[in-house]
Formats: structure tokens, sequence, C-alpha cells
């Protein structure tokens, strides 16, 4: 198999005297997505804030594409390639796709914002990854529906050239055909060579978008399952610690 | 339009395509949606003048239209002040007391120290640098929000005015240089000069912009939208200075039958193409540059701009800075107009600055709202007291109406937000 584009070993972090994550090993590869799942309070959240450089980790190993690195700031996550798209989204809803897409980084000409190449760039960012449901990149983002928001949001890591996209539960707040969209999305996002991670609580969507299942359980990393090898009840009984992890991954 | 690109454009619009009606048609729609920008604010400014017309026939005279906007300056360039930390959510109650205080360390420098002029303006605009520091120290780096920070400095720096000045003090402005803003007018030919510098330079940028979306391989919006835009800007800048051009000096009537000889009053006045200036900078920061941009973001979501790289607190002490400096100007502008700078110059003033900002459209919750808006706030709260004026009403109604017509913007702002569906707090 390939070099995984992320691959943690051991990794340790406590707040005080509670330890949150207790030596956690987690693999992501390039075009594949991997789901991570866990109850709450299993150290999802902490996880991907170590990712992102936000909360840096205690302890353990942290290699990108290979190579061993530090993530202690969210400009050096950044610097390597790894984008987080939050539940929360982080857009401005006063600006529109071409300014949120390009927020941070805007492109200039002679001191001036360059706005038709912005434009361009935004457009066919966003048709690269098939979207069908924006009308125009010069939407107000306060006017777009959750599942635009998410597209939005999603298309800002692909234009940043992401290696690594790690989504947090990005259909938690969707309806149906929105979530549909979303996780289209998200698999056309893998099909273009990025590693993916997604956290989620929705089973069904994990097992429709995910090649990789990795379950959290109070701090631990019980299991790394192949979708294909597995079934909802397993990856149910490895979340609340019913089931123990006996198999290694292929 | 009649370029076609390099390559094809893509197919998720922009809102650049379609012909002009297509266009047109898009923007009455952003309108029923809620967007009103400033449309209430300039209705609200043609009914009054209107109003004011029939009422008064002094109203619609060049020399009442050279007072209007030599009133409204003022104001204008506070409101103009305000709008960079409004928009980021913050206020700043001691814009009116800065504007005072600088002017008081100008004139007092002037007088009592014999400071060269030039010298003694950069002082004050050097104070107005420092006071601008200062609230953004503490508002951006110490967390205390804008208002009390203000608020503190609104209290103390009307004390400080009292050092400067002295109890019941005033001091006249005797720098001709100053005097002129608000007092004298462009010779004639300067005003068509100037007037030919703008309309080439708003034609220049429209023309570049086209460009660099054309080469960008992007859509342009037809070519007789941006033509006609200009044409219009032209056609009304040259009515105004030509109306600014016409003899406004009081007729000393006649003598057997012969006009008796005064000093005519004609031109455009200096503050005009002084205000005009701040404004369009100011715009051009806000719209062009990757600051505004940041400006923008940080007042629409602070978490967002924050998690995208922005420095956060460096645009909010940013916004602090460039409010302080312009209430600066706006102190030089009312020395200018009054003639004198006493212990209360400024005190009375940020609240009407305020209100004239969010009678123009710009939102108090940040995010949005533009400078022309203020600006044409600061008209409509300027027209009310000048044509309340000439009716030779008392000023307490001058104050009611003004108190009316601010809670009225708000209210058809609000309603259009509510009936287009959004939030009501933006």
């Amino acid at each position: 198999m390939d070099v995984p584009v992320i691959e943690l070993s051991g990794v340790v972090k406590s707040f005080g005297p509670v330890d949150v994550l207790k030596g956690v090993n987690l693999t992501a590869y390039a075009g594949k997505v991997t789901a991570l799942v866990g109850d709450n309070g299993a150290g999802k959240s902490t996880l991907v804030k170590g990712l992102a450089g936000v909360q840096p980790f205690d302890a353990g190993e942290v290699r990108f594409a290979g190579e061993p690195v530090a993530l202690h700031t969210p400009r050096e996550a950044s610097a390597l390639g790894i984008e987080v798209v939050y539940q929360d989204l982080a857009l401005c809803e006063n600006l529109d796709i071409v300014q949120n897409m390009f927020l941070g980084r805007e492109e200039t000409a002679a001191g001036t914002l360059d706005e038709g190449v912005m434009e361009r760039q935004a457009s066919e960012t966003l048709q690269s990854l098939s979207v069908r449901t924006v009308k125009s990149v010069r939407q107000k983002v306060s006017s777009l529906s959750g599942g635009q928001r998410q597209t939005v949001a999603i298309a800002r890591s692909v234009l940043k050239k992401a290696k690594l996209v790690i989504l947090d539960e990005p259909t938690a707040a969707l309806g149906v055909a929105q979530t549909e969209q979303v996780l289209a999305l998200v698999r056309r996002l893998a099909e273009s060579g990025v590693a993916v991670i997604i956290i989620s609580h929705n089973l069904v969507d994990v097992f429709k978008v995910a090649d990789y299942i990795s379950v959290l359980y109070l701090g631990n990393m019980v299991a790394q399952l192949e979708t294909k090898d597995t079934n909802n009840n397993d990856v149910i009984g490895y979340i609340t610690g019913v089931k123990t992890y006996e198999g290694s991954r292929a | 339009m009649t370029t076609t690109p390099a390559t094809p454009p893509p197919t998720i619009g922009s809102g650049h395509e379609g012909s002009a009606r297509d266009q047109i048609s898009a923007y009455f729609r952003t309108v029923r949606q809620g967007e009103m920008g400033a449309l209430p604010a300039i209705g609200g400014f043609v009914v009054l003048a209107i109003l004011f017309s029939f009422l008064s026939s002094s109203f619609l005279t060049p020399l009442n239209l050279a007072n209007l906007l030599t009133q409204s300056a003022t104001l204008m360039t506070l409101a103009m002040a305000l709008v960079f930390v409004i928009l980021l959510g913050e206020i700043d109650l001691s814009a009116g007391v800065t504007s005072g205080v600088t002017a008081a360390i100008f004139v007092v420098l002037v007088h009592n120290f014999q400071v060269p002029w030039l010298l003694a303006l950069a002082a004050a605009f050097a104070a107005g640098l420092a006071i601008g520091t200062f609230i953004g120290f503490f508002v951006a780096r110490v967390g205390i929000p804008s208002f009390v920070v203000t608020l503190g400095l609104f209290l103390g720096f009307q004390g400080l005015q009292l050092v400067i000045i002295g109890t019941g003090g005033a001091y006249r402005i005797e720098t001709p240089e100053i005097a002129a803003i608000m007092n004298k007018n462009l010779p004639i030919p300067v005003g068509w000069v100037l007037y030919g510098v703008a309309i080439a330079l708003a034609v220049g940028i429209a023309l570049w912009d086209r460009a660099r979306r054309t080469r960008a391989g992007v859509a342009n919006r037809p070519l007789i939208l941006m033509w006609g835009r200009l044409v219009a800007i032209a056609i009304a800048g040259a009515l105004f200075v030509a109306f600014m051009s016409i003899d406004r000096a009081a007729s000393r009537g006649t003598l057997n039958g012969v006009e008796i000889p005064h000093d005519a009053i004609e031109g455009v006045p200096i503050v005009v193409p002084i205000a005009v200036g701040l404004l369009w900078i100011g715009t051009f920061v806000l719209d062009r540059t990757r600051y505004g941009r940041h400006l923008y973001a940080v007042g629409g979501n602070t978490e967002a701009a924050r998690r995208a790289g922005i420095k956060v607190a460096a645009i909010r002490m940013s916004a602090f800075i460039v409010c302080s400096t312009l209430a600066v100007v706006a102190g030089l502008f009312d020395a200018s107009r009054i003639g004198v700078v006493t212990a209360s110059s400024g005190s009375q003033i940020v609240l009407s600055g305020v209100a004239a900002a969010v009678v123009g459209g710009v939102s108090l919750f940040g995010g949005r709202g533009r400078l022309v808006h203020a600006a044409i706030g600061a008209l409509v709260i300027a027209v009310i007291a000048n044509g309340l004026g000439l009716l030779g009403l008392p000023a307490g109604i001058n104050f009611l109406v003004t108190g009316g017509v601010l809670i009225l913007a708000a209210t058809i702002d609000a309603l259009s937000r509510k009936r287009a569906g959004g939030t009501l707090i933006r």
C-alpha cells in the first residue's frame, strides 16, 4: 500500500489529570475517505484539533507523507496542506462565495484585489467538484442553504490545494437531499487525490462514503477497519465498547 | 461584449452575465430581497428636498446648496470615520470629542506657541493617531468593550479640552488656510479642471476593471451599463459645478435701474473636493484592497476571519486609528466653519454621526454598509436642519424630526429584511 498522507502513532494528549488521547494511531491515504467515529467524549475533536495544530499533541509521532513533522501551530498545519472544515463552517455571511473562498489569501494585482482572477478560480474549483447547486459565485453566503455553505467550505480547502482535508460533521445539520449532495462532494474530493478524514455520528453516511473506518473509544483507537470488511453492528459494538478489536487491517 | 475571452467562461455564473435588461431586473430582485443599501436614505433626501423647495423659495438656490454642503461636511466626515469601527460592530463614542480636542491642540499651538500652522496640523493628526491607537489597544489587546473605552474618553476628553482651552475660552481660527476650507470657493476654472480629473479617473478605473476581468476570462456586464453610469455621474457633476458657478452673493439692489456692484460669491466650496476625495479614497480602500476585505470579514464573522489567518486584533486596532484620524479632519472642518474652537467643540456631534451612518444604511451589528451610505445619511440629517431653519421653525422641531427620520430609516430596513425572510438583526 502507498505511503499514507498522514500517519499518527502513539499520540497522547492530556488536559491536566484527564488523559483524552491515550496513544492513538491513525492513518489516512490519498484518494481515500477515512471515517473517524466514536461516541461523545471519545476524543475525536481533540484528535482533530491536534491535527489542525490548534491544540498540539503532548507526545507521539506524526508523519506527513512519510516524513516526521511537528504540528504546533495552525500555520504549520496549513503550510503542510492540512485543512479542517469545521462544523460551524467559519464563513462570513456578509461576503459572497468568491470572497469567502479567497479569504485571507486574496489575489491582488497592483495592490488592489484582482476580482476577475479570483472569480474564475472559484468557478473552476466548484466545477472541478461538479457542483451544480450554486448558481452564481457572487451570491452572498447569507443567501445559501446549509448544504451550499458546506459546499463552499469544502471548495475553499480544495482551492488551497490541501492534501489532507478533515471534515467535522459535514452533514450534521442537513436535510436528506443536501446530505446526499455533500456526501457525493466528499467522494469527488477524495477522487481528486486528497486524503479525507470525515467525522460523523451518522453511520449510514459513514458506510456510504468511507473507505476506512477508525473507531475511537475513550481515547484509544479500538479499531481501524476497511468498510467493505465490516458492518453496522460491528462498528456500533466498537463505538460502545461492547466489542473489542481482534483482526488487523489489511 | 465585443472581446472574446481566451478560454470559454465558466458555466457557474457570476451575476455579470446577461443583457442590460437582465442586469437591471437582477438588481431590483436584490432590492426586493432586502438589500436596500442607501435607497431609503436617497429617497428620504429627495422627498425632503422637494418638500422644502415647495415650502421655501430660498431652498433651491445656489447660496443655500453651498450652505447645505458646508453644513453637512463636518457630520459627513465624522460619519465616514465612524463607519470603519461600526463595520466591525464596534462604536467610537469619543470621535466627536477627539475632533474637538485635536482642533483645540491645533489652535492653541498656533496661537499661544506661535507654531507654524502646518506643524500644528501635523501635531493635531499625531494626536488623533495616538488617541486611535490608545482606544484600539484597550479594545483589541486588553479586551474592554469599545463602548466602555470610548465612553471613558468621551467623558475624560471634555475635561482635557477644558484644560487646553481654559474655562469659557474660545480661540478664533486665524490660519487663513484652515478658515478657507469652509468659507472660500474654488476659482471657477479650477472647479472645472477638478471635475474633469474626477471624471477621467472614474472612466479610467471602470475601463481598467473591465480589462482585468476580460484578461481573467470572466464575464463583463454590458458596456452600456458602464457608460450609462458614467454619463449619469458626469451630467450630475457638471450640473453641480455649473450651479455652483452662478454668483450667489445677495444682490445689493439697484440704483437708477443699474445693479449696484458687489463682490461675487461663486465656485465650488473648497470643502467639497476634500470631502469627495476622502470618500473616494476610503471607498477605494474598503472595496479594492485586502485590508478592506478583511475589515468586512472581521465585522461579519470574527471567528471565520481568525481561522482564515486574518490578524483580527490588528484590524480592530487599525479601524480605531482610521476613525480617530478622520475625526481630526472633522474637527478642522468644524473649526473652519464656526470660526472658533471652544471648550465644548465637538462634544455634541458624535451621536449625530452614528445617526447619519444608520440612516444611510450602515448596520450597527457590523459587516454591512459603505462609506457613501454614511455620506448620504449625513446629507439627510443636514437637509432637515437646513430646511427647517429656512422655514424659521424652532430648533426643537429639528431634533424631533431628525429622531423620527432615524427611527423611520431603521424601520424600513428592518421590515424589508423581515419581509424577505432574512434575520432582523442584520
